[in-house]
């Protein structure tokens, strides 16, 4: 057994920010208490904003109509292409434009729920008020949502729900909300107030004097390492879900800003709450580079199913009705194929498991549209779900309309990430995390269309509220920069880059990421077993190893290297790996994306254990391979009564 | 299936480049473009020698990072971006050449990846809808007639990836400007910039030094999101208006 | 590897409106859409034109007496309101003016166009139709034809024939010359072509077309293109063979 594995508990962490009082009054007051600074002040305070999703473009751009100097980052060349586009199913917002007896309060409860109790009850409220504004924001920025005949804005319903509150824009509603955002934050750039490095990469956190007050960052194209200061760091970098290799992420989408900030004293929350997406495009063999996700919103009109019988290798059109097994539908006739996503995902596995999966492997599941096409004809199919129709067929060659679609679940999104309080401050003063990098709102599972909800709530709303109170109790200083710890910052980065250029060994940085990302599918996956996990820990580290001892980075440091990037990122990968199998070994309980095979109902569903992890387990960084210490966040739950969740 | 490819390969922005020939063998027909040009690297990065440097990153054709000329067109043979792009439309011994972004606003930085900026500083001009966070009316305060959202919603799929300018033997990016001008204009909300939008975004695409519009219709055909060639002619009647109205 | 620290500078991209010119004029010769307006507008004008053109020249074929008529009718029009020959000259002021602005259009986005593209693709692929990929040098084949159609029959410079007064005669005269026919006739295919993508093109840059009206315009212009190819052409053909003479 590793040492690492021999965690200490530490003192609790708590949320300090959140004003008591009645839930709906909170945000009221913690905005009023809040501190301000004076509008004329503003423009000498610099906020350094890493990442342009929808967290982090609706922050750069709300920010700097506020007056503050922004000086913002991407690793893509432009800002409008961070992963947040490629979110296709809808934002969810308790407008109650159904009257279907949808409320802030319903939104909050489904969402606490959802998170299968593991979230903070604070933090999640304030998501429910701040999401009827979005929608008016976006409206306001010409987000082209659906629209009915009449002019107003069309909404569905999605996973885990029983309101239909989801906005969308066809299957591209995290495109349009993203350029949306990135519209707004062009505008301030073509202004001045927003200084932009796109193709740049930051590669470290600079903490003077307990507080985050720089980062250094490596301008991609030039391989320029640079250090930019600030009064204030926003972490808008997303998750972490490229750990596994195959995801839906984006292929460059990494983890190296908020595990450089963790390693700096943030604390990283719930690692192992990882959510597992059901229903994803299938691999087609082992050159799979990413997984395709078909919105989630596809089961509203879907039927899924497997063959009744084991090794049934028949075309789907030949299996009788009676020989089909919806098992969805069977075991949670409430909800239906409407289950979420954690359900649906291990629902899924277990067919599979039992020899009953359909296509190359037998790891996938139909989703049939034949009932749907004859019930509202295939125009309003096409309609509703063209472009994923379109989307599946190019990828596979089938056609979805005559066929049913094939799919498997897949690593998708990242519940875990930098724990923060109630105005998104991590733990280290100053530093802030935003959007999927922080850990705060959805706790164990994120319901569907709800991380578009709390990226642009983060980035337009709340963000720009609390951050002032931060900058108005620092009035700004000059961060010398020959301070130790900047030195120290800059000669860390060069040092790796440096070490990884030298190394010249015998293995891509690619094969490392693949047998890193199997292990952890494996092990930490969709279901996990105190002894998988014992045996990933033993098997990260001697990875890691043999990463710094054969890996072979071609080219040089001094322009444009992709495998140089790409071997940077992955040193994190197995150190977050690492904490992730820890996580996940000492939370011997299964709660939402986390199943622990120990930890079972006798039909087979996730059995929480309240009495012993209703926390939120954020963990302190001590050193690679050494054991972290562990402070956990009591969750207390004033309003939403945690019962065990059932969907049947 | 084997394939033989000829790639531009170009060091750096100040280099010269050229087309440089590789075998690329064992590639199943159920692969990405992208994942062709991943084998390759990884034989390139163990013999030591460079990998070919090109942009990607959602692989699943909604980002626009990707993008290369294929056998002579934008994004390859299939109307989609190269990333969603299939080994399935090769056949086994073909050649295939591949060649970056061609156009003086979007210098190669290194092989296959050029400098799409340019497009930002467009936007950035004009193609937005001044709304500040909070300044926002209710959402149903203002309803929006189905067809003006679908206009609205059809040209805002538009990517940005460039291959309009790729494919357009004058290098202009009419496509992408009129995309956004379009999308936004349809709606009441942009009604207020409505004619400096259009005058600020086109001057900006001229200072960027793109081509103009000869209605050769090369940019709609490559377009991976369909946007209309029709998009062009809305544009052109915003801006002799917006000239009008001035 | 170097590092330095950097030094805070807002980008400053200045807003466009500064810049702007503030008329109408300016806004659009300043720009390529409205560079292309001026084209459109000024290849409309000439249509116009060589449609009225291609019509008296049909005239022809009434005999040489109704032609010199005709041709006489043109410095009176207007008579007595306009001074003899004014009409012309205000149509030859309207039609020089145009094709000036036509042509230094073209030739100032061509340029620009060449520059915005200044290297081809190793790998050539088919593109666009004859008539859009010809439109360059049609116009200037079209330009040089001008000079040489205006020597020809206006000063009668380079006219075999050259009586003035008698266009009838100096018409059969330059068809009855090889070379007359030959840079006639290329010159009228060219300008098929040239109307063939222009006139919709002229369109499309004008904001005039729409999805419903696409097919609509290209057959007008398919039809306006060999009509008038067909009409002018008919003159030489007629002399070459001798119903004209």
């Amino acid at each position: 057994m590793s040492t690492y594995s021999e965690y200490r508990t530490g003192e609790p962490v708590a949320d300090t920010k959140a004003p008591d009082g009645p839930i709906n009054e909170r945000w009221d007051r913690r905005r009023f208490e809040a501190k301000l600074v004076n509008p004329a002040n503003r423009r000498k305070h610099t906020v350094i904003v890493v990442g342009t999703g929808l967290a982090g473009g609706a922050a750069g751009a709300t920010l700097a109509e506020q007056g503050y100097h922004v000086v913002q980052f991407c690793y893509q060349d432009s800002p409008r292409r961070a992963h947040s586009i490629a979110a296709q199913g809808g934002i969810n917002a308790a407008k109650n434009y159904r009257n279907d007896g949808d409320s802030v309060h319903r939104l909050f409860y489904d969402t606490v729920k959802g998170g299968d109790f593991r979230a903070r009850e604070s933090n999640v409220h304030r998501l429910a008020q701040v999401s009827v504004e979005i929608i008016d924001q976006c409206v306001a920025q010409g987000v082209p949502f659906a629209r009915e005949y009449g002019g107003l804005l069309d909404t569905r319903s999605f996973g885990g729900v029983q309101v239909s509150r989801t906005f969308y824009a066809r299957g591209q509603t995290g495109q349009q909300l993203l350029l949306g955002a990135y519209q707004a934050l062009s505008r301030q750039i073509a202004a001045g107030t927003v200084e932009m490095h796109p193709r740049t990469e930051m590669l470290d956190l600079i903490v003077v004097d307990g507080r985050a007050r720089g980062i250094v960052a490596r301008d991609l194209l030039t391989g320029r390492i640079d250090t930019y200061f600030a009064d204030a760091v926003v972490l808008a970098s997303g998750g972490y879900g490229n750990v596994f290799y195959l995801s839906t992420n984006a292929k460059n989408s990494n983890a190296t800003a908020i595990w450089r900030a963790h390693r700096r004293g943030a604390y990283f929350a719930n690692p192992c709450f990882t959510q597992i997406h059901p229903t994803c495009i299938p691999r087609s063999g082992d050159h799979q580079s990413k997984l395709t996700l078909m919105s989630e919103s596809l089961r509203n009109d879907g039927r899924i199913w497997v063959p009744k019988a084991k090794g049934d290798t028949r075309p789907p059109a030949e299996i009788p009705e009676d020989e089909r097994d919806y098992y969805l539908e069977r075991i949670y006739p409430a909800f239906g194929n409407l289950v979420p996503r954690d359900i649906a995902s291990r629902a899924a596995k277990n067919v599979c498991d039992e020899g009953r999966g359909v296509g190359p492997g037998g790891q996938g599941v139909y989703l049939d549209f034949a009932d749907a096409i004859a019930r509202m004809g295939r125009k309003a199919v096409e309609e509703k779900y063209g472009n994923l129709f379109d989307m599946y067929a190019r990828i596979t060659a089938e056609d979805p309309y005559t066929t049913p679609m094939r799919i498997y679940p897949a690593i998708h999104y990242t519940m875990g990430g930098l724990w923060v309080d109630y105005d998104l401050q991590t733990t280290v003063p100053g530093l802030f995390a935003i959007g999927e990098a922080n850990f705060s709102d959805h706790g164990a599972n994120r319901l569907g269309a709800s991380a578009l909800m709390q990226g642009l709530s983060d980035g337009y709303f709340v963000l720009p509220a609390t951050i002032n109170d931060y900058l108005a109790r620092h009035p700004h200083d000059e961060v010398p920069d020959d301070h130790p710890a900047v030195i120290e910052a800059v000669t860390s980065v060069t040092d790796r880059l440096y070490r990884l250029l030298s190394n010249n060994g015998d293995r891509t940085p690619d094969s490392f990421h693949r047998e890193l990302g199997e292990l952890l599918w494996e092990e930490c996956g969709m279901a996990r077993t105190e002894t998988g996990l014992r045996k990933a820990l033993d098997r990260i580290p001697e990875l890691r190893e043999e990463f710094w001892r054969r890996i072979k980075v071609p080219g040089s440091g001094q322009d444009l290297n992709q495998s140089l990037e790409k071997a940077n990122r992955i040193a994190d990968y197995f150190e977050l790996a690492e904490l992730m199998c820890l996580d996940a070994l000492h939370r011997s309980e299964s709660c939402g994306g986390h199943f622990r095979e120990e930890s079972q109902t006798e039909g087979g569903e996730a059995e929480r254990r309240d009495e012993e992890f209703s926390y939120a387990a954020a963990w302190e960084f001590t050193g690679t391979g050494e054991a972290p210490v562990l402070h956990k966040e009591q969750l207390d739950f004033e309003y939403v009564h945690p019962t065990q969740r059932s969907y049947a | 299936m084997n394939l033989t490819l000829r790639i531009w390969r170009q060091s750096g922005p100040d280099s010269a480049g050229r087309m440089t020939e590789y075998d690329v063998r064992d590639i199943s027909p159920e692969m990405s473009f992208l994942e062709m040009l991943d084998t390759l690297n990884e034989e390139l990065i163990l013999r030591g020698e460079e990998p070919v440097a090109f942009d990607h990153d959602c692989r699943e054709g909604i980002c626009g990072a990707c993008g290369m000329v294929i056998n002579g067109e934008a994004h390859g043979p299939e109307r989609t971006t190269t990333c969603q792009l299939h080994m399935r439309h090769f056949d086994d011994g073909d050649t295939i050449d591949i060649e970056p972004w061609r156009a003086s606003a979007f210098p190669v930085v290194k092989d296959l990846v050029v400098d799409r900026t340019a497009f930002d500083r467009i936007i950035g001009s004009g193609g937005y809808i001044t709304a500040p966070t909070g300044s926002a009316p209710e959402a149903h305060a203002t309803p929006v007639p189905k067809p003006a959202a679908d206009t609205a919603f059809e040209h805002a799929e538009c990517i940005g990836c460039g291959a309009c300018v790729a494919a357009c033997p004058n290098g202009s990016a009419m496509l992408f400007t009129s995309a956004k001008v379009v999308h936004l204009n349809s709606l009441p909300q942009g009604a207020p910039e409505r004619e400096s939008r259009v005058l600020d975004m086109v001057g900006q695409m001229d200072d960027e030094g793109f081509g103009g519009c000869t209605n050769t219709g090369e940019c709609a055909t490559a377009c991976p999101k369909g946007i209309p060639l029709f998009s062009i002619t809305k544009m052109n009647r915003e801006f002799v208006r917006a000239a009008r109205k001035a | 590897m170097a590092y330095r620290v950097p030094t805070v500078v807002p980008m400053a991209v200045d807003t466009r409106t500064d810049r702007r010119p503030s008329s109408y004029a300016g806004i659009l010769w300043h720009s390529t859409v409205g560079k292309k307006t001026a084209m459109a507008v000024s290849g409309i004008v000439m249509l116009l034109y060589l449609v009225a053109h291609m019509l008296g020249n049909l005239k022809i074929f009434f005999g040489a007496a109704e032609f010199d008529g005709y041709a006489h009718w043109l410095r009176t029009i207007g008579e007595p309101f306009l001074h003899h020959e004014w009409f012309l000259w205000i149509a030859r002021v309207v039609l020089l003016a145009a094709v000036v602005v036509h042509a230094v259009a073209a030739y100032q986005l061509s340029r620009r166009d060449i520059a915005a593209r200044p290297q081809k693709y190793a790998h050539k692929k088919k593109r666009a139709s004859y008539a859009t990929r010809t439109m360059r040098w049609g116009g200037v084949i079209l330009g040089l034809f001008i000079v040489w159609h205006i020597l020809d029959l206006t000063t009668l410079t380079v006219n075999p024939h050259a009586a003035a007064g008698h266009p009838y005669a100096n018409v059969v005269a330059t068809f009855s010359t090889w070379y007359g026919n030959v840079i006639y006739i290329v010159a009228m295919l060219a300008l098929g072509l040239h109307i063939r993508h222009g006139f919709w093109s002229a369109a499309q840059t004008l904001g005039a077309n729409r999805p419903g009206r696409d097919r609509t315009l290209k057959a007008i212009a398919n039809l306006l293109a060999l009509v008038l190819t067909l009409g002018f052409i008919a003159v030489p053909v007629s002399v070459m063979t001798g119903v004209v003479s």
